[in-house]
């Protein structure tokens, strides 16, 4: 392999490839590859032969720029991490600074990010299938697929004011409460997402097609899928049960009763199972969520990082101060190092956090599950047919946001 | 509580261990770099390499830290290992012989920073391209830094 590459990147299979095979570049801007990836496939007829896999086409430098924002102005920019789920993004970049300020939420505070976490986790799982099914023909799953997802998007549109990227999240609590009539229409989005999954289930499960273009495609072991980093719905689908939300639990899922779903093989078809089981498993979650919901404040009484009431900032001098240094410095977080990380829709979703003591981060890292997919992704596309790339990389769930940042 | 355990079976081979909010820190030289990983794999089942990224501390010295997070399922812990490296020509060795996910991690880190990951074959840009200038998460690479244009594709 040569030292040096004439730009922009070229793949190593230029000049590697044997001379019999075709060297068949798919991306970045490819129909298939939602997100903007490149695979480049060295095929022998219809087998590939060895891939090489680039991302990067939608980096934004995401770390640099938290260097240089308060950290409340870092929360917009975790959204456009995976944008699929946002609230996860946020939740997890809240708990990490609140970690270094020694803030331990409120009780309502805790149940409803749970909530959040689990509704958005839904809407994940269902654009990842439905995206990754609709490539495979199945375009009345996609759709109602989709539907659902509209319905959950347009239901936290009407709790966070924006579909996608929801900024709903404070350093030491949330943006606001939830509107009146809010888990009324819950229940009924979930009764809805309940049946249409069902449907799902009815079309898929035992479709002949859909099992000939998953069933052992793109197989791996527990041993392989660690090697490679793979976390989340990929790991567990080679069958183990490894799920933080069990193992170290965060937020209020010590006080949840879920079961972890696994899979047998690891190959397309238990990816795609795993996942719809992790719906179940998260309305069950929402519902008990629900109920254990208590009231109270949704905010921490802390002014380090809250802002004071409007009626004093309109007519106190402290409180006008107060909220001027907290807007235009930001708040100070003590110096210290931290890694947390939650089980994302896509797996361990780390923010490695750096405080000098300022009212920036010193750095700021996030452990993205998608980019660490994508390291081991040559290794499933290897052996199989071209066709099967895409159903494996949709399998994979690849948010280009998060990958890419 | 994973701490006397790590200490034991790292004897001799770390510099400083130290706890930072519950996670077990450990400070070690490059050259002992692929030995204690191999112990922490081998006998404490951290067989989940999670992330590499480095610190710039940009008026220190050594100027770069390299930092590791691996997950034991064994321990049901993470733990952090952090390699310093000097300002000029940083390099550490390759995790790529022991975990696939070193691969990615590693290239990104190079790009990032410029810490060369010696033995990595595969250091070419992943979420940079060929023919960007500089290490865009360093102190001293500017925000509003421009890059030049590269030529198009031939």
């Amino acid at each position: 392999m040569p030292t040096t590459h004439a730009p922009p990147v070229r793949s190593w299979l230029e000049h590697s490839a044997d001379p019999e095979n075709v060297v068949l570049n798919i991306g970045p801007s490819h129909p298939a590859t939602h997100g903007t990836i490149q695979i480049v496939a060295e095929l022998d007829g219809e087998t590939v032969k060895r891939a090489d896999v680039h991302c990067g086409y939608l980096h934004r430098g995401f770390e640099k720029e938290a260097e240089h924002h308060t950290y409340h102005k870092v929360i917009p920019y975790t959204d456009r991490l995976n944008y699929c789920s946002a609230l996860n993004n946020n939740f997890v970049f809240a708990d990490s600074v609140e970690k270094l300020l020694g803030l331990s939420i409120t009780p309502r505070c805790k149940v409803l990010r749970t909530l959040l976490s689990e509704y958005s986790r839904i809407a994940d799982h269902l654009t990842c299938i439905a995206a990754s099914v609709m490539e495979m023909g199945a375009m009345t799953a996609f759709l109602y697929m989709m539907t659902v997802r509209d319905y959950i998007y347009e239901h936290l549109n009407h709790l966070t004011g924006a579909r996608l990227t929801h900024s709903y999240v404070r350093i030491g609590g949330l943006a606001r409460d939830l509107p009146q009539g809010w888990l009324e229409r819950l229940e009924e989005v979930l009764k809805f997402t309940e049946e249409y999954v069902a449907r799902i289930h009815g079309l898929l499960d035992r479709n002949r097609i859909f099992i000939d273009r998953t069933r052992n495609v793109a197989k791996m072991t527990t041993a392989h899928a660690l090697n490679w980093g793979y976390t989340g719905p990929i790991l567990r689908s080679t069958g183990l049960a490894m799920d933080q939300r069990k193992d170290a639990p965060y937020l209020a899922y010590g006080d949840l009763d879920f079961e972890v779903p696994v899979g047998i093989m690891g190959d397309n078809y238990d990816r795609y199972y795993v996942r719809m089981c992790e719906i179940d498993e998260s309305i069950s979650m929402i519902r008990q969520c629900v109920r254990l919901l208590p009231e109270g404040p949704i905010n921490v009484d802390d002014r380090r990082v809250m802002l004071p009431e409007k009626e004093y900032v309109y007519t106190q001098i402290e409180a006008l101060v107060h909220h001027f240094k907290l807007v235009m410095e930001g708040i100070r977080v003590p110096a210290g190092e931290i890694y947390v990380s939650h089980e994302s829709p896509n797996g361990e979703l780390g923010f490695y956090l750096i405080s000098d003591g300022s009212t920036r981060p010193y750095k700021l890292h996030i452990r993205a599950p998608s980019f660490v997919h994508m390291g081991g992704m040559h290794t499933l596309l290897e052996g199989y047919q071209v066709a099967d790339i895409v159903p494996t990389f949709g399998s994979m769930n690849m948010i280009g946001g998060e990958c890419d940042r | 509580m994973a701490n006397p355990d790590l200490k034991h079976v790292l004897n001799g081979l770390f510099e400083e261990a130290i706890e930072s909010f519950g996670m077990p820190e450990i400070r070690l030289r490059a050259e002992n770099l692929l030995a204690v990983v191999q112990r922490l794999k081998g006998e404490l089942g951290f067989e989940l390499f999670l992330d590499v990224t480095a610190i710039d501390h940009a008026e220190r010295s050594p100027r770069f830290e390299v930092v590791y997070h691996f997950y034991s399922r064994l321990l049901n812990s993470r733990v952090r290992l952090k390699v310093a490296a000097p300002g000029s020509e940083p390099a550490v060795p390759t995790l790529t012989p022991l975990y696939g996910s070193a691969r990615y991690m590693e290239r990104e880190a190079h790009d990032m920073y410029g810490i060369v990951f010696t033995g990595n074959a595969d250091l070419r840009p992943i979420l940079l391209y060929e023919g960007f200038v500089g290490h865009p998460l360093r102190k001293d690479y500017p925000m509003e830094a421009e890059q030049p244009i590269v030529d198009y594709r031939q």
